[in-house]
């Protein structure tokens, strides 16, 4: 790792002066990415600002229709939470199928979201569900959020503070998982409301995007088969060793018709 | 703790003992236990998060020493494989390795033994199919896992 200084703020005030003060600041909350990129040297900030212990960012409530996360609340808090297994059981589902145990545990959802990666989980169910991310400055919709790869809509030094999911009628994410990380190779969410039928796919693109013709078809009918023959084209889809473009439109496919099937029919 | 140029002070909470250690603010965890207080049972393995032979129970919860920062890891609790015990007694996990055969080179063992040790305090009696899912980031590449799951099913006392 190259030098930065670190820096554990013990308010939100003080991370925010923390990040202005710094030349380079970049936020600290898990680290599980930001560590492995620090030590391949392909970052060089010259401030670290821990705000993984800051209690303001923490926790957890249901209420009003939504369900509100702290930014650096961690994937295993989210899974065990048993008003999230209540509310949106996809959403506990989904955090406890991310990495393994230890990245877990120290990983937030926050974190995941302001990285951006293309193969992350997060980034599905804040779409699907038409989330908003507050940060210490404004509210941003999910739509605007994400914005190329591993590029959202945060300035440099803002500062996610939570994520704040409608509670939908009934959702399901399911992913072909990287069998080694966990990553997906494609992830579909969706979800269900009585306005309207979301479905976002995470893995298969630069960025997390949502199916518009899904979407419709399903607003029809909301059945697995009203997917058949609806195909994505494998254009512009990513490709490495893992999967090709090809093999990820296809995918996208049969992870939208057992997200449908997971959701039940009724 | 407040870093500035250069060295700082942590204080790490590490098997119930308090310790003061001198750290520039990018040492990790695993290299403060390692080089600093020479509690090498948490293994260097891939150093990047990938193999999870320096697991070490944070709050009773396996992480990834590597990609923690020592710094950011005062006011935790702090348990390293030398912690689970007092002198040469061995836990249960740690029997069922051993009745098991559970070992061959043993440098994934100590990440297993502490993640292994986190199950059953969460899950007491796990099948064989949430073994192999909560040991899923400890990675062996001698023994094929067969006979560490078989000693964590065991030491929970399930079939």
């Amino acid at each position: 790792m190259h030098r930065f200084t670190y820096r554990r703020p013990a308010s939100l005030a003080e991370a925010k002066a923390m990040m202005a003060a710094a030349a380079d600041g970049r936020l600290l909350a898990g680290g599980q990415t930001l560590i492995p990129i620090l030590k391949q040297r392909l970052a060089q900030p010259s401030d670290l600002v821990d705000i993984g212990r800051l209690a303001v960012l923490k926790g957890i409530t249901v209420d009003g229709g939504r369900v509100t996360i702290g930014a650096v609340t961690t994937h295993a808090e989210v899974a065990a939470a048993p008003e999230i297994r209540r509310a949106v059981p996809a959403l506990a589902a989904l955090a406890e199928g991310i990495g393994d145990a230890q990245v877990r545990n120290r990983g937030t959802i926050g974190g995941s979201i302001a990285n951006a990666d293309p193969a992350a989980d997060w980034p599905a169910a804040v779409v699907a569900l038409d989330a908003t991310i507050r940060t210490d400055r404004r509210d941003i919709a999910a739509d605007a959020f994400f914005t190329g790869l591993m590029e959202t809509a945060l300035e440099a030094d803002e500062i996610v503070t939570a994520i704040s999911f409608p509670i939908p009628d009934t959702a399901a994410y399911l992913k072909f998982p990287n069998p080694a990380s966990r990553y997906a190779v494609v992830g579909v969410m969706v979800a269900r409301t009585t306005a309207k039928i979301r479905l976002a796919v995470t893995g298969a693109g630069p960025l997390v995007f949502r199916v518009p013709e899904m979407e419709r078809a399903l607003a029809r009918s909301f059945t697995p088969a009203a997917l058949d023959g609806l195909a994505i084209p494998a254009e512009g889809l990513n490709e490495d060793i893992h999967a090709s473009p090809e093999y990820r439109a296809h995918l996208v496919g049969v992870m939208a018709r057992r997200a449908v099937a997971a959701c039940g029919t009724s | 703790m407040r870093g500035d140029e250069g060295m700082t002070t942590v204080a790490l909470r590490i098997n119930g003992v308090e310790h003061s250690v001198a750290a520039d603010g990018r040492r990790t965890l695993l290299e403060v236990l390692r080089d600093e207080l020479g509690l090498t049972g948490a293994k260097r393995g891939c150093n990047q998060g990938v193999c999870g032979a320096c697991t070490v129970l944070l709050d009773g919860r396996p992480v990834r020493a590597c990609l923690s920062l020592a710094a950011a890891c005062a006011g935790h609790e702090i348990t390293t494989v030398e912690g689970l015990t007092e002198g040469n007694e061995l836990t249960p996990v740690q029997q069922a390795f051993v009745e098991h055969g559970a070992v061959q080179c043993g440098f994934c063992t100590p990440g297993m033994v502490l993640t292994a040790t986190a199950l059953l305090k969460e899950n007491p009696k796990p099948n064989v199919a949430e073994v192999r899912t909560a040991l899923s980031g400890n990675l062996c590449r001698c023994s094929g896992y067969r006979k560490i799951v078989d000693a964590v099913v065991a030491a929970g006392g399930a079939r």
